[in-house]
């Protein structure tokens, strides 16, 4: 979950420069580039989870 | 952004100097507030650190960093794709060898970095009070202040594709004039990777992954490094305008005007936030409040109008709690000081504020927000990343956490072999034995 969350921040960043390279219009680049950071943001969410502490095993009685 | 060497006559360049001179003076409250908010077993490591940081960080920037970051106009590694020219790199040369120390822009804008890196790199230290060695600090920092914080700078503020995209893209140019997003994002999201890699410090968060509580020592060495604070980010703010803003330094009173706005906002409002939330005002938040709000108008300091820059500061000051309380409860981030949500939260929200209120008379608003996200962009999906990817590394070779015995016992004892405040410290459990 890790690799795949710092991979989504990477491909964000790729979308970003893929927008400012083909997309001729500043309302395509904007609408790109909005949806590159929604997927920055998805990454960063998994890399987040993927740092969570493991949650005790709850105690047999 | 560039440097604009019409600017600049002798008193000029005199005044912009007084203003870098007085950057130093942000990197003391912040190493006061980090010292403060830590807990009183650790309060001369934190302070240590902050300073040892901050040489490492300029010795570092001095043999290599400012080769990466160079200087608008100045050599610098670039390639082509699509027709379009990418500056990813300064090619300046090692040990300042090729600027002249003699105060034209460039040397100007040399003395501008060698005082403004070791505020970032003294962010992680403020997140990783009580668990991080001190030797693998100065390695991190090294790292750093050799790599992370040039790459960015240049691309900002070293005339690199940030700056350039008017002219490669057709769009505005990524304006960053004080630093949200050079020097605060790239130090807070260097914190948030190192405080994933190194972990919570023991019993901040149960079993079942509520926190614990445990308070910083000396809430008046917190507040008054909010005000040192203040008097180095009026420098910071002022001459970044001048350097990367083509600023005059009579223009720069729009600078402190706003600066001081956007902190008294972001303060009221932090405090008014934790009286409604908890029922009394917080000082250590309120606090947090008054950084993020300095932090937030860096970038647009000397592009906004006063009640724009209170905006920017009420936003920054109820986010910075909100933040907190996200990456704590939710996240299980242990930040003793909160300076993650302070530096990351607040400097991406000042890059962005950028494109929302700043007003270019030969830029379109859009074309303003689609640049300011462009570089919020490559804060996340490149400089994360790469912080992350290396301090990882390092940590293989570098154990970066301190033993369990040393938490137990404080980093000043086990690291430093002495207290800050040997005569009030009680060690109570050596207490309860006897």
């Amino acid at each position: 979950m890790k690799i795949a969350g710092f991979l989504l921040l990477l491909s964000g960043w790729i979308l970003v420069a893929a927008a400012l390279m083909l997309l001729p219009s500043l309302p395509a680049r904007t609408a790109f580039v909005l949806a590159a950071l929604a997927v920055e943001i998805l990454g960063l969410v998994l890399v987040a989870r993927a740092h969570l502490p493991a949650k005790a095993e709850p105690h047999a009685h | 952004m560039h440097i604009s060497e019409a600017l600049f006559n002798a008193s000029n360049q005199a005044i912009c100097l007084l203003f870098i001179l007085l950057i130093p003076l942000a990197g003391a409250g912040l190493a006061l507030i980090s010292t403060g908010l830590n807990r009183s077993h650790s309060a001369a490591h934190a302070m240590l650190s902050s300073i040892v940081i901050g040489t490492v960080a300029m010795l570092t920037y001095f043999v290599i960093g400012f080769a990466f970051e160079g200087i608008a106009g100045q050599p610098a590694h670039a390639f082509s794709i699509a027709g379009k020219n990418w500056d990813w790199l300064g090619a300046g040369s090692l040990f300042f060898a090729a600027v002249g120390l003699d105060g034209r822009p460039a040397s100007l804008a040399v003395i501008f970095g060698l005082f403004t890196v070791p505020i970032a790199s003294m962010i992680p230290a403020a997140s990783l009070g009580e668990r991080w060695r001190l030797g693998a600090s100065c390695a991190s920092t090294t790292l750093f202040a050799a790599w992370t914080y040039p790459l960015f700078a240049h691309w900002v503020w070293g005339g690199g594709w940030l700056a350039q995209m008017g002219a490669q893209f057709g769009l505005a140019d990524f304006m960053d004039s004080g630093g949200s997003g050079c020097i605060h994002a790239t130090g807070g999201l260097t914190a948030l990777a190192l405080a994933w890699i190194i972990g919570p410090r023991r019993g901040r968060f149960t079993a079942d992954g509520i926190p614990t509580a445990m308070p910083g020592h000396n809430a008046v060495v917190v507040l008054f490094g909010c005000v040192l604070a203040f008097i180095g980010f009026l420098g910071l703010n002022s001459a970044g305008a001048i350097l990367f803003a083509t600023r005059t330094p009579a223009q720069t009173v729009l600078v402190g005007v706003n600066t001081a706005l956007a902190a008294a906002a972001a303060a009221l409002t932090a405090l008014a936030t934790t009286r409604i939330r908890f029922g009394r005002p917080d000082a250590s938040l309120t606090a947090n409040g008054w950084v993020a709000g300095l932090v937030a108008i860096s970038a647009g300091c000397a592009f906004v109008k006063p009640a724009e820059a209170v905006l920017i500061g009420m936003v920054a000051g109820a986010l910075v709690i909100f933040a907190i309380e996200l990456l704590e409860l939710r996240m299980k981030i242990d930040d003793p000081t909160g300076a993650i949500a302070v530096h990351a939260g607040g400097g991406i929200w000042g890059v962005l504020a950028v494109g929302i209120f700043a007003r270019v008379s030969s830029v379109e608003a859009s074309s303003q927000f689609l640049a300011q996200s462009v570089g919020i962009a490559s804060l996340l999906g490149l400089i994360l990343p790469l912080t992350y990817g290396m301090n990882r590394l390092l940590n293989r070779f570098v154990r970066q956490r301190v033993t369990a015995e040393s938490e137990r016992q404080g980093t000043d004892l086990f690291e430093l072999g002495a207290g800050a405040y040997p005569e009030f410290v009680t060690h109570r459990e050596d207490w309860m034995r006897h």
